[in-house]
């Protein structure tokens, strides 16, 4: 108790109230985590008689995540084996139970990797029927909105990408998959790494199944399986936890920055179709966030037929008033005059949030170690001003497979570990376009931490990238990890947000409904926290409790205990939409996303 | 019934009395039928019932593309039975069933996972599938089962999208079988099964001779979940495709649909102050 009161006075201004009023003691903190992670199952004893034997298979690489970086590594793994005339077993293992059903982005494709990767992709029907006819980008006041040029040079420019709907086009790159022979398995959480004695990554074991919500074995309890290969590929997507857990096991991000992210919340619209003008992008800044609260939206016109527009909300997570909800910004943002229009008269029936790391050139950590390679969204190559990351992870997945195919086919292979360590996949980044790409516009993320905010960022981008395009000398930082960022309650003022008029914007529960997500009620919930007085001690006593607004799924809120006057704080996971932003901004950094058992998660339909 | 301990000594038995031998052969054969029962379970690919049903612009049905689905609760719980009548050695063969487009496969694969010992998948797609009622579905049931020699049909009592609760009971009509339905326990005894069934005033217990149809209720079990090792051993695990002719079933539709709507939109309470504004109300609106 002491000393969470003496982390409270290190940590600022000292919410005395708040501490007087939501201080429990030890007793009568209520037990929240009960998940194995935090709990370790050999030193409990209704797991004692239990038979934790894992059946295990061997393969040649193993693939975790089945998103665009993760189904491109297979792909190119088995195009160079099929034309070598060489044998290799690649396995993907991802959590959603059919392949596309978790994944969720705006999203206005690059063909660039794609075109390298699969250059027929039109003839084998690729998903992409919506090219990018009108470009616009607006500054938004309170009433107005103000047209910014987007000359071609500007990352934002648009000219020859697609409008996508990620979802199907990553369910299409899972089919492109499987008929390379490409073993995929969706349903498959991994929850473990392995490692040989010598430290190298072995392989990876899936998730158990059937343990009860207080942590014991029931009857259908079954262990997970183990997959054994020479080299793992940890294609997780943003922020993924198992990368988390390698960051710290193996020293991986010593020489690089935190990583930074954003939130991006995303609806499907089904539009009036005077409304409707397949092709069109738009982006927006400014209203409803002020200058220094870095955020944006999309409005995104697909041509497949019906009259769809994607529209979506992203707000950094370098954010520092505790008040701020990203659900309602976004949903308040719908109200403005010049967008307004749009909605009205139309239909929501899609809703979904996922992280995105915003970090790219300065966060990149080490991408090979021995066993294991990093791709795509997980170590991060998002271009934020281009506001695109698919085709660099669809890119990086390619390159990290060449590099492996040419390592486990070298008959003069010498490892010095069991794991494979494919040393020369960061060098083949480090010369692709890819890396090029990033670099070039490293500074433009960071230029916002300057007194300017949005001014300053929009005055960087046109001028100094315009002009200089990233050869700059100099490199931004950009200031350490969002989770520090967050100022105490007491020194920032609440927001009024207006309340949802249920035709243009809606309430929080209704939109988690539209995401279809669910997870088996009776499992530990895979929310953790490490421990589980912190919560109300230092989040609701310092600062208010943001998770209850940063959640895009409602998954935490603090409710009142018996006696009325003590909160606590109740985890709903089985409304989580598998974003990690949580895991991303809990200024006590306490709660750990961990994968929930086989089959739950978001239900997204081509999101 | 002679009570069982190991073939060796029956045998010695039979050999030694030829009385004794003939009424042991004759319960040797009765059990020898229940531990060889055959099992057709059907299993239903229907949209994920955690998914919010949207309805097609045209009321024409609900969208389905892309959609998440799975397999009917209902069916899982039918199938676990199965599995768990095979595990206590009496059924010796399940063989699992779906009627519908490509994609059904995957849930013929999933009971595969959970213990079938193969599948047969009819293959229906397009509109006919769109018209497909539990009559066509239980004419291809019934002559399966007789193809199959199944001497055990158990399917869910229901399927989360159409709701008919219907193909179980006429598939038993059409085989002219008995039917135990709702069923939330079903144990062996002799050479019948004993069922109890949940019905609106309480439980009752049925006694029913094989061959039989059961249909599964929710309480009867919890199915277990398809692990990945079996997932992957169910991949070497037959699948026959036919088609619904190969059944002598015409899909020619027996009911036209006429229309699909969202449920009405619920409309806002009003509040009331006092007991005289609330008669006051209910008078105006002519419900009093």
């Amino acid at each position: 108790m002491a000393a969470l009161l003496g982390s409270a006075l290190k940590a600022g201004r000292f919410a005395r109230a708040g501490v007087r009023l939501f201080c429990t003691n030890n007793a009568a903190t209520p037990k929240i985590t009960t998940h194995w992670s935090v709990l370790p199952r050999d030193k409990d004893s209704r797991w004692s008689d239990v038979d934790m034997e894992r059946v295990s298979d061997e393969v040649d690489v193993c693939i975790v995540g089945a998103g665009p970086a993760g189904l491109s590594a297979a792909i190119r793994l088995k195009q160079l084996a099929q034309q070598q005339d060489k044998e290799l077993r690649v396995l993907v293992l991802e959590k959603a139970t059919e392949v596309g059903l978790h994944t969720l982005s705006g999203a206005c494709l690059e063909p660039h990797a794609l075109d390298e990767l699969i250059p027929d992709w039109k003839d084998r029907g690729a998903p992409m029927h919506t090219p990018v006819t009108e470009d616009r980008f607006n500054l938004l006041t309170e009433k107005y909105k103000i047209p910014l040029p987007i000359l071609p040079g500007l990352p934002m420019h648009n000219s020859g990408n697609y409008v996508v709907r990620l979802g199907n086009f990553v369910r299409w790159l899972g089919e492109q998959a499987e008929e390379l022979e490409v073993e995929v398995y969706p349903g498959c959480p991994v929850t473990e790494v392995l490692y040989h004695e010598d430290g190298s990554v072995k392989g990876v074991a899936t998730s158990d199944v059937g343990i009860g919500k207080d942590g014991a074995p029931k009857d259908s309890f079954e262990r997970g399986m183990e997959f054994h290969s020479k080299v793992v590929i940890f294609a997780e997507g943003c922020h993924g936890h198992l990368a988390k857990q390698l960051y710290k096991n193996l020293d991986l991000r010593k020489n690089c920055e935190p990583q930074t992210y954003a939130i991006g919340l995303k609806e499907l619209w089904e539009v009036d179709p005077a409304q409707h003008k397949p092709g069109k992008v738009e982006h927006t800044v400014g209203w409803p966030l002020d200058r220094m609260t870095y955020g944006g939206s999309f409005i995104y016109h697909l041509g497949e037929g019906e009259p769809l527009v994607a529209v979506g909300y992203v707000l950094g997570l370098d954010y520092s008033n505790p008040y701020i909800s990203p659900f309602k910004e976004f949903q308040r943002w719908k109200h403005h005059p010049a967008v307004k229009p749009t909605f009205e008269g139309g239909k929501r029936i899609a809703y979904g949030a996922r992280a995105l790391n915003e970090g790219g050139f300065q966060s990149i950590p080490q991408l090979a170690f021995p066993g294991g390679c990093l791709i795509g969204c997980s170590p991060g190559f998002m271009n934020v001003p281009k506001i695109k990351g698919t085709h660099n992870a669809m890119k990086s997945g390619m390159i990290c497979a060449e590099a492996i195919f040419d390592k486990l086919t070298d008959e003069n292979l010498q490892s010095e570990t069991q794991g494979v360590f494919v040393d020369d996949y960061e060098q083949r980044m480090k010369d692709s376009w890819v890396w090029k790409e990033i670099k070039s516009v490293r500074n433009v993320r960071p230029s916002f931490h300057s007194p300017l905010g949005l001014y300053g960022t929009l005055l960087y981008t046109g001028v100094f990238y315009y002009l200089f395009r990233g050869k700059e000398p100099w490199t931004f930082s950009h200031g350490g990890a969002d989770y520090k960022r967050l100022k105490p309650a007491s020194e920032c003022t609440p927001i009024e947000y207006p309340k949802p008029d249920n035709k243009i914007s809606f309430d929080l529960l209704s939109s988690v409904a539209l995401s279809g997500t669910n997870h088996e009620g009776d499992q530990p919930a895979h929310l953790t926290l490490m421990n589980d007085e912190v919560p109300v001690n230092q989040n609701l006593g310092i600062y208010d409790g943001p998770e209850q607004r940063f959640c895009p799924a409602g998954v935490y809120e603090y409710v009142p205990m018996e006696d009325g006057k003590t909160m606590r704080l109740q985890i709903n996971a089985q409304n989580c939409v598998h974003c990690k932003t949580c895991d991303i901004k809990d200024p006590s950094q306490n709660i750990n996303w961990v994968t929930p058992e086989a089959g739950g998660g978001p239900a997204y339909n081509g999101m | 019934m002679w009570p069982i301990f190991d073939y060796g000594r029956f045998v010695s038995i039979i050999s030694s009395s030829d009385v004794y031998g003939v009424v042991w052969m004759r319960s040797l054969a009765q059990l020898h039928k229940m531990a060889n029962l055959r099992v057709l379970v059907g299993v239903k690919r229907v949209i994920d019932y955690a998914v919010k049903i949207r309805v097609k612009p045209d009321n024409s049905g609900v969208v389905t593309d892309g959609v998440k689905h799975s397999m009917n609760p209902f069916c899982e719980i039918a199938m676990e039975e199965a599995v768990r009548l095979k595990e206590k050695k009496l059924a010796k063969e399940i063989i699992a069933v779906s009627c519908g487009p490509a994609q059904a496969q995957e849930t013929i694969r999933t009971a595969l996972a959970m213990g079938a010992d193969r599948g047969i998948h009819v293959e229906v797609t397009g509109k006919e599938y769109e018209n497909m009622t539990p009559l066509h579905v239980s004419k291809i049931m019934a002559k399966l089962a007789q193809d199959q020699e199944a001497n055990l049909v158990i399917l869910g009592k229901q399927s989360i999208d159409g709701d008919n609760n219907q193909t179980g009971q006429m598939t038993a009509a059409l085989l002219d079988w008995p039917q135990a339905t709702f069923a939330s326990e079903v144990t062996k005894e002799n050479d019948h099964l004993k069922v109890v069934r949940e019905i609106d005033g309480g439980l009752e217990t049925v006694k029913v001779t094989l061959p039989a149809v059961i249909t599964a209720d929710l309480r009867l079990n919890e199915p277990r979940y398809a692990t990945l090792p079996n997932i992957m051993k169910a991949k070497k695990k037959k699948i026959a495709k036919h088609k619904a002719a190969d059944f002598g079933v015409d899909l020619t539709p027996t009911l036209e649909v006429v229309g699909v709507e969202d449920p009405p939109v619920r409309q806002a309470g009003q509040k009331v102050e006092s007991t005289e504004e609330l008669v006051a109300k209910l008078k105006d609106s002519g419900v009093v």
